[in-house]
C-alpha cells in the first residue's frame, strides 16, 4: 500500500542525525516494547509480513510522528485487537477483562537464546524454474495494491537489470493477508539513479532492490 | 490519560508521574499480556540482555577483519555469507539470509531499508535510531552522497555509489575497504578499526591510530 512507510525519495525531513555513542535503548519502555513485540510474535498468531502491514496501516501522520518503537507498539496493539488476544477495552482499562484465547504457549526465558539463534528463515523450496536470468533487462510493474507489498513506489514501472538470483522466498504480498506463503523467486535488480530519479541524478548512483518475480515484467 | 508535566523525557525513570504516555501504554500492555499468560516477562529480560551484551557490531567487525586477512574465508563469504558468518557463531534472527557487499576503490556500498527497518541483527545488533527514522530512509536512495555528508564522509566524485534497499529478507553487510598501513595486523587489532557505520556504508573503517 502507498503508506507513510514507503519513504524512499521523500524530501523535507532534514539531515540524518547520527547520535554519538548512541545507547542501544533510550528508555526502559523501549526494551519492553521490543520484548513484548518479539514475545507476542512467538504466539504464532501472525507472521512478519502481517506485522509490517499492521505498522504501515497506521495513519500517515501518526506513522511519521512516532518513533520506531512507538510504531512497533501501535502495530502490535492493532494485531492483538484484530486477533482477539487483547481488546481495546482491556488496553483502556489496563487489565485483563476476559479469558485468554488459546495460542501457542508463551515463549519461556530459557527458550529465548535458541529461538533468537535460529530466527525465522523464509526461504522456501520452489519446484519451477526462475523466469529471469542474470543480465536480463526487466521492468518493474506499475502497481498500486491496497494491501501489503515490498515494491517501493520509487521503483515501480522502472527499467533495471537482474544482477543476481537470490533463491525462492515467502511472498509478502499474500503472506501478510493470510493468503499463504506462495513462494516466489527473488532477484537483485539494479536500477541506474537516472532511471529512478531523472537526468539530473548522480550518474554514479545505482540502487539495488530485491524483487519477487511477480513484481517484474520483461523490459 | 495522564498529567504531562514532562512529556518528552528521553530517559527512563522509576517515577511513574514522569513517564511519557507511550511508556505507560507499554507498561499496561505488558501487564495485561502477563496476566493473560501470553508472555513471560523474564523472556523479555533475556531478549534485552542478548542485544545489550551479546549481539552487536563487534560480531560484524570480526567477520570483516577475518575477510581482510583470510582469502579463503572471503571466498566462502562470497559463496554463502550466511554459512560463513555462522562459522564464527553468528546466526539467527534478522540474519537468516546474509549477503556481503564489498567496497572497492571504484564503488562504495550503502545499505538502507526504505520500507521499514530491515537490518542484519546477527552481525550488527539492533539498528540505531537514525537508521529507522525518516530522514535516512527517505534520503539514502535518492541522495546517498548527501547522507554521507551528514556523517562527515566525502568520497571522490568518481567513486560510484551502490545503494542496497533491503526490500526482502536478505540482509546486507558492507565489507569496508581495509585501511592502508595495516599490513600484518592481527584480526583482533583490525576488528577495532571496523565501525558499525562502516558496515552499513555510512562510514569508512578507521585509520590506524584512530581506534578507540
Amino acid at each position: 500500500m502507498n503508506g507513510a512507510q514507503d519513504l524512499g525519495g521523500m524530501m523535507g525531513f532534514g539531515p540524518v542525525l547520527p547520535e554519538k555513542n548512541e545507547p542501544i535503548f533510550h528508555a526502559e519502555w523501549e526494551k519492553r516494547a521490543l520484548g513484548v513485540t518479539l514475545c507476542c510474535g512467538a504466539l504464532g498468531e501472525w507472521n512478519i509480513d502481517t506485522s509490517r502491514h499492521a505498522r504501515e496501516t497506521l495513519h500517515p501522520a501518526d506513522y511519521l510522528s512516532s518513533s520506531y518503537y512507538e510504531i512497533w507498539t501501535k502495530g502490535l496493539l492493532k494485531l492483538l485487537a484484530a486477533r482477539g488476544l487483547v481488546s481495546r477495552e482491556e488496553i483502556a482499562a489496563g487489565r485483563s477483562l476476559s479469558a485468554p484465547k488459546a495460542t501457542r504457549p508463551a515463549l519461556k526465558a530459557a527458550d529465548v537464546p535458541a529461538r533468537l539463534a535460529s530466527g525465522g528463515p523464509c526461504d522456501r523450496p520452489l519446484d519451477r524454474a526462475p523466469r529471469c536470468a542474470v543480465g536480463d533487462q526487466v521492468r518493474t510493474r506499475n502497481m498500486n495494491p491496497t494491501g501489503h507489498t515490498r515494491l517501493p513506489r520509487y521503483a515501480r514501472g522502472k527499467r533495471g537489470v537482474i544482477e543476481a538470483r537470490q533463491g525462492s522466498f515467502v511472498f509478502p504480498d499474500t503472506n501478510a493477508h493470510g493468503k499463504g506463503e506462495d513462494p516466489q523467486w527473488i532477484y537483485s535488480v539494479v536500477f541506474k539513479g537516472q532511471e529512478l530519479w531523472g537526468a539530473e541524478s548522480d550518474p554514479g548512483l545505482s540502487v539495488a532492490i530485491d524483487c519477487w518475480e511477480p513484481y517484474l515484467e520483461p523490459a | 490519560m495522564h498529567d504531562h508535566d514532562h512529556p518528552h523525557h528521553d530517559h527512563s525513570h522509576d517515577d511513574g508521574a514522569a513517564l511519557p504516555e507511550i511508556a505507560l501504554r507499554v507498561k499496561a500492555l505488558e501487564s495485561i499480556l502477563v496476566e493473560k499468560g501470553y508472555i513471560d516477562p523474564a523472556a523479555i529480560d533475556v531478549i534485552v540482555e542478548t542485544y545489550e551484551t551479546k549481539v552487536g557490531p563487534r560480531n560484524g567487525a570480526r567477520v570483516v577483519a577475518k575477510a581482510w586477512c583470510d582469502p579463503a574465508y572471503l571466498a566462502r563469504l562470497r559463496q554463502d555469507a550466511t554459512a560463513a558468518i555462522a562459522e564464527l557463531g553468528f546466526t539467527g534472527r534478522q540474519g537468516e539470509h546474509m549477503r556481503i557487499v564489498e567496497n572497492t576503490q571504484q564503488r562504495h556500498n550503502l545499505v538502507v531499508c526504505t520500507l521499514c527497518s530491515c537490518y542484519p541483527w546477527s552481525v550488527l545488533g539492533l539498528p540505531p535510531v537514525w537508521y529507522k527514522a525518516a530522514p535516512y530512509r527517505a534520503k539514502a536512495v535518492i541522495d546517498p552522497r548527501g547522507v554521507l555528508a551528514d556523517f562527515g564522509v566525502a568520497l571522490p566524485k568518481e567513486t560510484e555509489i551502490r545503494v542496497w534497499d533491503s526490500t526482502a529478507e536478505l540482509r546486507y553487510l558492507v565489507l569496508p575497504l581495509r585501511p592502508a598501513g595495516t599490513e600484518g595486523w592481527s584480526e583482533d587489532r583490525l576488528a577495532d578499526l571496523v565501525t558499525r557505520d562502516s558496515m552499513i556504508g555510512t562510514g569508512l573503517a578507521l585509520q590506524p591510530g584512530a581506534a578507540a
